[in-house]
């Protein structure tokens, strides 16, 4: 245990950085809402509330909210189910496999549903500003939350609850709506409110598959702020949207608290077994074609469409990249795009990675002095959409340093939106460290230095190295907030792909440079996993 | 009446099952013995329907329920870690399986309160589950298993989790209640004395067969074979070179073992036969004593003082006592 004083020091550093770069910039867009002038006034509220096209975009957020969520979870449950329970060939391999969509950035997701459902997709359809793309896109980006989030809840649940029910006569349709549901109902609830949260702040996918009437709270922030620069009609929409990411964050604590009930839960690999009927058989095949399909097809139609041009298989938009045959628009060439991509990521790992560390050992060594309530406030960057906190920097830091024109700017805002990962992969095991291993190790007679040396550091590095490409993967990809702060100069992928799309005759062009940050992302990702190994954990 | 014929149950290559048979009677009390992985558990659950036969059959007054689904079997079955509900309370628990039955709420209601009285829970309908001791907790169990009156009562070691004093006393109480409202009752256990304290009848089952079934005084009167008597405990198992020593000769030529009964090895200065003291413990009532009496026998004797290590005692062994086996 570390003293009071030296605990509240630690503190001091990720406080100080989450107060000027997260809390300031968000009191900065309220006021901008609230205070115009200087003055309490409702003007900017009372212009939204009164615009029928504000009214819509409100009720369309919401609707598609709901819709994108309950379509999630009912496909989602029966892949949680067949993960949970049954044990067959390439099981982790596939488990990895339905993780790939959500560490994919958005820009990556739409670009891929574009090719899939858009202008000259294969199935001959054009989906583009229906509804029908967005919420496919949206359940292809989220079905790895309710896999994994009610997953790992349900195979610690012992599987005899439900065959006593059996036994005194209930069939299995009673035995799911009696026993199996009301058990999980609360790690659904968890994972369906996450799902919520992220396609209530839906914004790449919106941007790239939606259109005038299919628009979110997050696109018409950003369309207001940078396309017609009303600041203030963009804070009222902001501060609406927080109001309702607020409540969604406390529906969700409520759902993870009650979670930890008195559940007789098991070790995972207890529950797991071979499917031996026909009809067992059929559900775990069926269940895992569909997940395939689901995930497979958008990312392998996004490939093969890249690979095509005018004269058959090539690597022609690729090449492009490189050698842009016209004048780029871009200020950049993509080529630069990527290399400034990955310089902006660098310092957003670092940065996240030291915030990060110091902030979990403030929690862990703080449990029951406040380090519970210092660990909501981490969360907090988590439910704040991206473009909330790219707003934010734009309003905010011009004073009292103009760091809008920093260099930094961008890595500071990738490391916030990366700090939350940070944070919750190290907790838990540096929480394990000090209760139990740590002790363990010392009554065997290792020094505390020695302690630190060969179970603390191995063990939290490991964990560590997860955050780091958490934060790797989320700045390369980082597109929201990014949308706001960047220069012509410092256009990232993500920029680079939106313009190239928005050019007539460039499609190609952003369909490969897509493939390229779909594998950057990828290769993160696996490595995470590969350093993971088979443990289970949240997303 | 319960007929198990020839059960078979594979899981990939492993046989759990390998062609079982019992016959459990009517109002009777039948314990199955078995070390962990003899497929005790197997059998059970393909009996309650569970888990699907690969051979042989199960039947009840003569019909075979095999491809009857779990929930119309009218068996009932406990856990070893009770399964109870943990999102329901006691009377949610309990209740299940007779809303399962359809009962209109008042017959719920009242059979709920018999059958908490019946197993010494009397006003525990509301108590959450979380909030009962392990032996609250079997006893939920037990009402629950109970309250649909099944034509079957499977028992998985419904005492396994507790600890001894209180499994001792429950499992009397069982004996009463499964006596009082006559039930048909199956018990797996891997515990000689809960079998032998609870069961009319005791089957021993091995390698996914049963190799025994007798009243538990048959059983230990005449076990079938030396691995039976090994695994119900009977002491003083000595090979023939053994016996030999003590100038026991078996009376038929194919015999294999024998077993000198404790009881049988009266202690005295001047006994025929003797033996090194290696260990001596005081048990309740009597020192069990342990005599090295040479060719790796070693038997077990009671004496009411205390043996010293090393010393050599003489003894003697009651004539026609000793329990010839014919592997």
């Amino acid at each position: 245990m570390r003293s009071r004083r030296s605990l509240l020091l630690l503190a001091a550093i990720p406080v100080a950085y989450l107060t000027y770069f997260f809390v300031y910039p968000l009191v900065t867009i309220l006021a901008t809402g609230l205070l115009p002038n200087g003055r309490f006034a409702t003007s900017a509220f009372v212009d939204v509330i009164a615009d029928p096209a504000m009214r819509s975009v409100a009720w369309f957020t919401l609707w598609q909210a709901v819709v994108s969520t309950v379509l999630t979870v009912i496909l989602g449950l029966p892949g949680a189910y067949v993960f949970a329970r049954y044990r067959f060939p390439g099981r982790s391999l596939l488990r990895s496999l339905t993780l790939v969509p959500f560490v994919l950035p958005t820009i990556v997701v739409g670009v891929a549903f574009l090719s899939f459902l858009g202008p000259g997709s294969p199935l001959g359809l054009d989906l583009r500003g229906s509804i029908w793309a967005i919420l496919i896109a949206h359940v292809f980006y989220n079905l790895a939350i309710i896999i994994r989030g009610v997953g790992v809840f349900w195979e610690q649940i012992d599987p005899k609850i439900e065959e006593a029910a059996r036994t005194l006569g209930a069939g299995r349709i009673r035995v799911l709506r009696e026993i199996t549901l009301p058990l999980l109902r609360p790690a659904i609830l968890s994972s369906a409110a996450l799902v919520f949260l992220f396609t209530f702040t839906s914004f790449g996918v919106i941007l790239i598959l939606g259109d005038l009437r299919h628009t979110t709270l997050e696109v018409e922030i950003w369309r207001q702020a940078t396309a017609f620069l009303r600041l203030d009609l963009a804070a009222a929409l902001a501060v609406l949207q927080l109001a309702g990411v607020t409540a969604i964050l406390l529906l969700y604590g409520r759902a993870r608290k009650r979670e930890t009930g008195d559940l007789p839960l098991l070790p995972p690999a207890e529950v797991a077994r071979r499917p031996r009927t026909a009809g067992e058989r059929l559900l775990v095949a069926g269940t895992l074609a569909m997940l395939l399909a689901i995930v497979v097809t958008p990312l392998a139609v996004l490939v093969s469409r890249s690979l095509s041009t005018a004269d058959g298989i090539g690597l022609a938009n690729y090449v492009h990249l490189i050698n842009p045959p016209r004048a780029s628009a871009l200020f950049v060439s993509p080529f630069d795009a990527i290399r400034n991509s990955l310089g902006f990521a660098l310092p957003a790992v670092v940065i996240a990675g030291t915030i990060g560390l110091l902030s979990a050992t403030v929690i862990v060594s703080g449990r029951g002095r406040g380090g519970g309530v210092f660990d909501t406030m981490l969360m907090l960057p988590l439910g704040t959409s991206a473009v909330t906190i790219g707003f934010g920097f734009l309003v905010a830091l011009d004073r009292p340093f103009d760091l809008r024109s920093s260099l930094l700017l961008i890595p500071i805002a990738h490391s916030l939106v990366a700090i939350p990962f940070v944070v919750r992969s190290t907790v838990p095991v540096m929480d394990a460290v000090q209760h139990r291993l740590r002790e363990a190790a010392l009554v065997l007679g290792a020094s505390p230095r020695r302690a630190w040396r060969e179970i603390d550091l191995p063990l939290v590095a490991r964990a560590l190295a997860v955050g780091a490409l958490f934060a790797f993967a989320i700045s390369i990809g980082e597109f929201g907030a990014t949308s706001f702060i960047v220069r012509p100069s410092t256009t990232t992928i993500p920029i680079a792909i939106f313009r190239l799309l928005g050019r007539p005759g460039t499609f190609g062009e952003a369909m490969a440079m897509a493939v390229v940050l779909m594998v950057i992302t990828a290769v993160a990702a696996l490595g995470i996993e590969a350093i993971r190994g088979n443990r289970t954990g949240g997303v | 009446m319960l007929e198990v014929s020839d059960l078979t149950v594979r899981y990939g290559t492993e046989t759990a099952l390998d062609g079982a048979s019992l016959v459990v009677t009517d109002r009777s009390i039948h314990a199955l013995m078995g070390p962990s992985g003899s497929g005790k558990s197997t059998m059970l659950r393909t009996i309650a329907g569970l888990e699907h036969p690969d051979g042989g059959d199960v039947r009840w007054d003569g019909t075979s329920v095999v491809d009857v689904p779990t929930h119309r079997r009218g068996f009932g079955l406990m856990f070893q870690d009770y399964a109870l509900f943990p999102h329901r309370t006691v009377a949610g628990n309990v209740s299940f399986g007779l809303r399962m039955q359809r009962l209109d709420a008042d017959t719920v209601r009242r059979r709920v309160e018999s059958v908490l009285d019946l197993v010494g829970l009397p006003g525990y309908e509301n108590r959450s589950v979380g909030t009962l001791s392990g032996g609250e907790r079997q006893r939920v169990a037990l009402a629950r298993t109970l309250a649909p009156r099944p034509r079957l009562v499977l028992l998985d070691e419904p005492l396994g989790a507790l600890d001894r004093s209180l499994r001792e006393h429950l499992l009397i109480e069982m004996r009463s209640i499964f006596t009082k409202i006559e039930a048909t009752v199956l018990y797996v256990t891997h515990d000689r004395d809960e079998a032998f304290t609870i069961a009319d009848q005791v089957a021993i089952i091995r390698d996914g067969r049963v190799v025994a079934d007798d009243t538990p005084e048959g059983l230990w009167r005449r076990p079938p074979d030396v691995w039976t008597a090994r695994f119900i405990g009977l002491e003083n198992l000595c090979t023939l070179a053994g016996l030999a020593r003590l100038g026991l000769r078996p009376p038929a030529a194919e015999a294999t073992a024998g077993a000198v009964p404790p009881e049988a090895i009266t202690l005295s200065a001047d006994g025929s036969k003797s033996g090194t003291v290696v260990g001596s413990h005081f048990r309740g009532g009597a020192y069990r004593v342990e005599l090295d009496v040479g060719a790796d026998a070693l038997l077990v004797a009671w004496s009411p003082t205390g043996l010293e290590s090393g010393a050599q005692q003489r003894f003697e062994i009651a004539a026609g006592s000793v329990r010839w086996f014919v592997d």
